[in-house]
């Protein structure tokens, strides 16, 4: 089955007179576990809300799962499970509660295996939803999600506020899950360590538009850094696009995007780590408004011509 | 219930830049090299590994489909994914024995000369890139 997952096409969202995102257009394709990376503000709850089919389009279409993605199409909100950033709060109910609710309202709820993931974490179904750590609250809002048995989980920064062992127990409890199930996964996440373990498909949003989508071995592969002496700068080999730029007194250092093997001279090519490549995107649309230094300046003019 | 316990832990530094799959392919083939693990020893599936480190399976796919390119794991079907018979032999072949020395001599010189560690790394570094580039 080839449907992607999710399919956009120029998606836009628009608050009053504010785009929250806007020219979106993507093609996930299914088994993957895709991290939506980007700074706050930068469109990524709009994005996963509108997915999960909560909030409608201002503009383009959004596909899930193959169908439209419609809040009152309940044969497709089924097969999703979404985690909202703004968890639910249930502090009333006592876990065995919230999972009778749970199979009430869902027709594909396990509930074997709802106990089997509560009971893993060293949850007891008589626990109070309020006496929980936030971490086992966030567990148990996973374990929920995962109960329906969904083949599209949407999470929305799944991991935020947790401890170091709590994070690190759900996102294992995660990938148990998509190793199992081969349930696709797309979660967004400020954690960037996490974005390399877990994750194989890399969206970057910045100011409400899609930077860069693509399969992380991918993403890996066609990035570079060009460094060579500032005094004496090569000019750039076809086919490079620079996404960042550093200077020192010495030395002029490129992060760039390259589809061909570099064949230029007088450049000295090496690997940027996955951080340093989503860094460089996540600056790259930022630096606008900052002034850059005189170097800077000339290395950016150099570029642009 | 009990499980095996598995012949190899896997770890992961996500702060390293090395890539996770990477990660895994050098730990078996250290482990392969020290003798911890031997020819025909069965490598923790998937679901065994994710259970391990938090890492996508997906990832453990990719550093396995490597092993096997490499020669040092074979998949065999339905059953897993096991250590070649004699992977020694490919670790340790004449050729590679022979640029080790090559590379410990190297490294005493250019200590004796006055390099510190990251200076020869650097140096290595720089050669290996000119080299790439040379070949591409």
């Amino acid at each position: 089955m080839t449907t992607p997952v999710l399919e956009t096409h120029q998606l836009a969202k628009r608050f009053a007179r504010t785009w929250a995102l806007r020219d979106c257009t993507l093609s996930i394709p299914p088994g993957r576990v895709v991290a939506l990376v980007g700074p706050n503000g930068a469109g990524k709850s709009t994005l996963l809300r509108m997915a999960a089919g909560l909030w409608r389009p201002t503009q383009g279409t959004i596909e899930v799962l193959g169908e439209r993605a419609d809040r009152e199409n309940s044969a497709l909100v089924g097969r999703i499970g979404y985690l909202d950033q703004e968890r639910p709060v249930y502090q009333g109910f006592r876990v065995d509660e919230l999972f009778r609710f749970g199979r009430a309202t869902n027709p594909t709820w396990d509930m074997d295996a709802a106990r089997a993931y509560v009971d893993q974490l060293g949850i007891s179904l008589r626990d109070r939803v309020n006496n929980l750590s936030s971490g086992q609250q966030a567990q148990v809002a996973l374990a929920m999600s995962l109960a329906k048995r969904p083949e599209l989980l949407i999470l929305d920064e799944p991991a935020a506020a947790l401890d170091p062992v709590a994070r690190e127990d759900l996102l294992r409890l995660l990938m148990r899950e998509v190793a199992e199930r081969r349930t696709s996964v797309i979660l967004s996440t400020h954690a960037l360590g996490d974005v390399a373990s877990i994750c194989d498909y890399l969206v970057i949003l910045s100011r409400s538009r899609v930077v860069l989508a693509d399969d992380l071995e991918f993403v890996g592969q066609s990035h570079r850094l060009l460094s060579a002496s500032s005094t004496a700068t090569p000019t750039l080999p076809d086919g490079v696009t620079v996404i960042g730029t550093r200077t020192s007194s010495r030395e002029v250092t490129h992060l760039a995007r390259t589809t061909l093997p570099l064949v230029d001279d007088g450049w000295q090519v090496s690997e940027p780590t996955l951080d340093e490549v989503i860094l460089a995107y996540l600056r790259h649309e930022t630096d606008h408004g900052v002034t850059p230094t005189h170097e800077l300046d000339q290395v950016l003019r150099g570029e642009a011509s | 219930m009990t499980e095996k316990q598995p012949n190899i832990q896997f770890r992961l530094d996500p702060r390293s830049g090395v890539a996770p799959y990477r990660q895994l392919v050098e730990q078996v083939q250290r482990a392969v090299e020290l003798g911890r693990l031997r020819g025909g020893d069965q490598l923790p599936s998937v679901r065994e590994v994710v259970t391990q480190v938090t890492i996508n399976p997906n990832t453990v796919h990719r550093a396995y489909r490597e092993l096997e390119h490499l020669g040092l794991a074979e998949g065999r079907t339905g059953l897993g994914t096991f250590i070649t018979e004699h992977p020694g032999a490919l670790a340790a072949s004449a050729t590679h024995e022979e640029l080790a020395r090559d590379l410990r001599r190297w490294t005493r010189r250019a200590r004796a000369a006055g390099l510190s560690d990251e200076e020869l790394l650097t140096m290595a570094q720089r050669i290996i890139n000119r080299d790439q580039m040379v070949r591409t």
